[in-house]
């Protein structure tokens, strides 16, 4: 009875997720779908390829679109664009050294792009990245400080542990409050933004500042032996590893679990999910904490093994920058690693930019600003071409 | 503005709030003004931080080219209207989520600030000029309270004017029928692109004379910190104030003043919260959205169309 049931409820969920995909994406066109089923004909679809070469094929043709308005705009300040261009590759991928800086770099935007990837796929736009990597940071360093004679390895863990935590904390309150409270969560993320950042200033000010540091308030530093060491003999560190584990974790629950099944019907259609049985609000809860935890692991990364201690550079921009990376990737998590990589790459360049072309450090955001732009873009052209549409005899 | 409250002790605090209510409300004026337009026609302008930033750049840098401080009030509102007939080009796209553009606009927006502002941070512009009410008075602190821009006065008159736009002209009514039922409005033979275009470049137009505002003449320079989030606020805040234009002109009184008591608090020694203070306006707002909203129903005010992607 119990599992007749739950049979009943996923036919429905199938039903309900065809029909929702009719009116959006579909990958059978209906007007030869249709009639074919209608005449009884047995249908013999063809390797499915096209939709896939779309989902690649638009967003790489958009990075183009955005180099040549990109190139555009160098040439109208006086710049020679391929020149600008060599610089950024010259100092993104030139050398193992300049691959390794890009790498640190990209370390915590896979992290953070997380927390926008996840949440989107429940249909919540959550921007609240920064908010939580400050809060991962913070109080990862508040219970690092707190043992100072344990080994390296267990501070590790209890800091990891309580930045995944925190941010993850952080996040599931978004989500609970959308689902129980209607609470917008953009909004409410990007208040909660400034709340963090308020927090982790009044913290490092006062609460847990360490008097030397005069210029650039911080926290007492984690003492070194403590800190999370560079992986051999490069620069770079467990973040790396960190921000490629979560990535794949993050796709295979997506793709290959029944929570992520859940999650993309609830953002797919609500009313069908809810319908269907499944109860949206711990599902949506979950899946904001975990997004959390992403970015939290990102700001226990940059004090543990970068800033080593909590300080206002926490707030350097990866969190909107994550928001960048997860809308370029499509909010496919593995896409995510690419992403974060070329834009890692991009954000290391701002400096050799500065220095060969006098071109001031902004540009790298104003670079950003059109790939977003004409990233939005493209995603109005899926559909529109029918080169890219599935093909059925 | 908060320094000679010194000398006046306690008082200083609730006249530093007053001065801040009026001085640091009105740049929230305008942009809640110009993101209350963009919602009633149903569409969410995240971008206006972009346009806040973009406005406070080029009006100084106008100012400070032409030496006519309204001449850069001008330019500022141009390059608003610009930035917002992107957004609302892009926004109205199929498939494209409009809070995702503003996301979008604001990294392009502040990044064209800062690229060709940098070379404007050291001159100094020319201000705009103040009314000077406090001539009366003898007293330094209430002088410079009562110094006041008239682009404030502008802003009041134009949160009564928007109020009256929406109830009683029939342009105003056609914004509204856009942003509550688009398909009525396209029925009744309303281009609800054009209207919403109209609407959200307009809103824009707004946004950036609240960024000139802020490089004009409080706090009165251009750097890459002029602004303290307002944009981001505005949206915020027009929630806060049920898409009601006379209600918004109250919540940035309300803003500006709470965003002064901090800087207040410690000029008379209470510092030991002074960052979180700093947080108020925003852990405020948040509270208020936590209380009043609902996931059984929509807000009262809230137009139809609004994230609903029609």
């Amino acid at each position: 009875m119990v599992a007749d049931s739950g049979g009943t409820a996923r036919r429905r969920i199938c039903f309900c997720i065809q029909i929702d995909m009719s009116d959006s994406d579909s990958t059978v066109p209906e007007s030869v779908a249709a009639p074919a089923a209608k005449a009884g004909l047995r249908r013999i679809s063809l390797p499915r390829w096209r939709g896939k070469l779309e989902a690649v094929a638009l967003p790489a043709g958009a990075i183009v679109v955005s180099l040549v308005l990109f190139g555009l705009f160098c040439a109208a300040n006086g710049k020679n664009p391929f020149a600008v261009f060599a610089s950024i590759d010259k100092a993104a991928f030139g050398s193992w050294y300049a691959f390794q800086n890009t790498l640190v770099r990209a370390a915590p935007l896979m992290l953070c792009a997380l927390c926008t990837a996840i949440p989107i796929r429940l249909g919540l736009v959550i921007i609240g990245n920064e908010g939580a990597l400050v809060l991962g940071g913070l109080c990862a360093t508040i219970i690092g400080l707190k043992m100072p004679s344990a080994s390296p390895a267990s501070v590790h863990i209890a800091m990891a542990l309580t930045g995944a935590v925190a941010g993850g904390v952080w996040i599931a309150a978004i989500g609970a409050l959308k689902h129980y409270r209607g609470v917008n969560e953009t909004i409410c993320s990007l208040l909660m933004n400034y709340i963090a950042i308020a927090l982790l200033s009044q913290a490092v000010n006062t609460w847990i500042k360490d008097p030397a540091s005069l210029n650039k308030p911080s926290s007492y530093p984690i003492p070194d032996e403590q800190m999370l060491q560079p992986l051999g003999e490069t620069s770079i560190h467990w973040g790396l590893i960190f921000g490629l584990i979560a990535c794949g974790i993050a796709w295979f629950l997506m793709q290959k679990t029944t929570f992520g099944f859940k999650v993309r019907t609830i953002g797919a259609n609500i009313r069908a999910a809810q319908i269907a049985g499944i109860s949206v609000g711990p599902i949506t809860v979950m899946a904001c904490f975990l997004a959390g935890m992403c970015p939290g692991l990102a700001g226990m990364v940059e004090v543990a093994a970068v800033q080593g201690s909590a300080n206002e550079a926490l707030n350097a921009g990866y969190g909107y920058s994550g928001i960048l990376v997860a809308f370029l990737a499509r909010q496919n998590p593995l896409g995510c690693i690419l992403i974060s990589t070329l834009l890692g790459g991009l954000l290391a360049s701002g400096g050799a930019l500065q220095r060969d072309h006098q071109l001031p450090d902004a540009t790298i955001l104003v670079f950003e600003g059109i790939v977003f732009v004409v990233i939005l873009y493209s995603e109005s052209l899926y559909g529109r071409w029918r080169f890219f549409q599935e093909r059925t005899v | 503005m908060n320094q000679p409250t010194d000398q006046l002790g306690w008082l200083g605090v609730p006249l530093a709030i007053l001065a801040g209510a009026v001085g640091g409300g009105t740049p929230f004026l305008f942009v809640s003004l110009g993101e209350c337009l963009t919602e009633k026609s149903g569409k969410i302008n995240l971008g206006l931080e972009g346009v806040l930033i973009t406005g406070a750049m080029t009006a100084y840098a106008a100012s400070y080219k032409s030496g006519s401080p309204w001449f850069g009030v001008l330019v500022a509102g141009a390059a608003g209207m610009l930035l917002g007939f992107i957004h609302a080009w892009l926004a109205q796209k199929p498939k494209v989520n409009d809070i995702a553009v503003g996301i979008g606009m604001i990294s392009f927006g502040s990044g064209l600030a800062f690229f060709f502002g940098k070379a404007f941070i050291q001159p100094l512009a020319p201000q705009l000029p103040s009314f000077d009410l406090g001539g009366w008075s003898a007293n330094p602190a209430l002088k410079a309270a009562l110094k006041i821009c008239p682009l404030f006065f502008l802003g009041v008159g134009l949160a009564f004017a928007m109020d009256w736009f929406f109830k009683s002209t029939r342009w105003g009514m056609f914004v509204r029928a856009v942003g509550d039922k688009p398909d009525a409005a396209r029925a009744m033979g309303i281009s609800v692109t054009s209207v919403r275009t109209l609407s959200i470049v307009f809103g824009s137009f707004l946004g950036g004379i609240g960024g000139a505002y802020l490089s004009l003449f409080y706090p009165g320079s251009w750097t890459e910190r002029v602004s303290g989030g307002q944009g981001f606020m505005a949206v915020a805040l027009v929630i806060f104030s049920r898409w009601n234009p006379v209600q918004c002109l109250w919540a940035s009184l309300f803003f500006g003043g709470a965003q002064a008591l901090g800087p207040a608090l410690q000029a008379v020694g209470v510092s030991g919260y002074y960052y979180l203070f700093n947080a108020s306006p925003y852990a405020f707002t948040l509270a208020v959205m936590i209380a009043t909203c609902s996931s059984k129903r929509s807000l009262a005010g809230q137009p139809g169309a609004l994230g609903s992607g029609a």
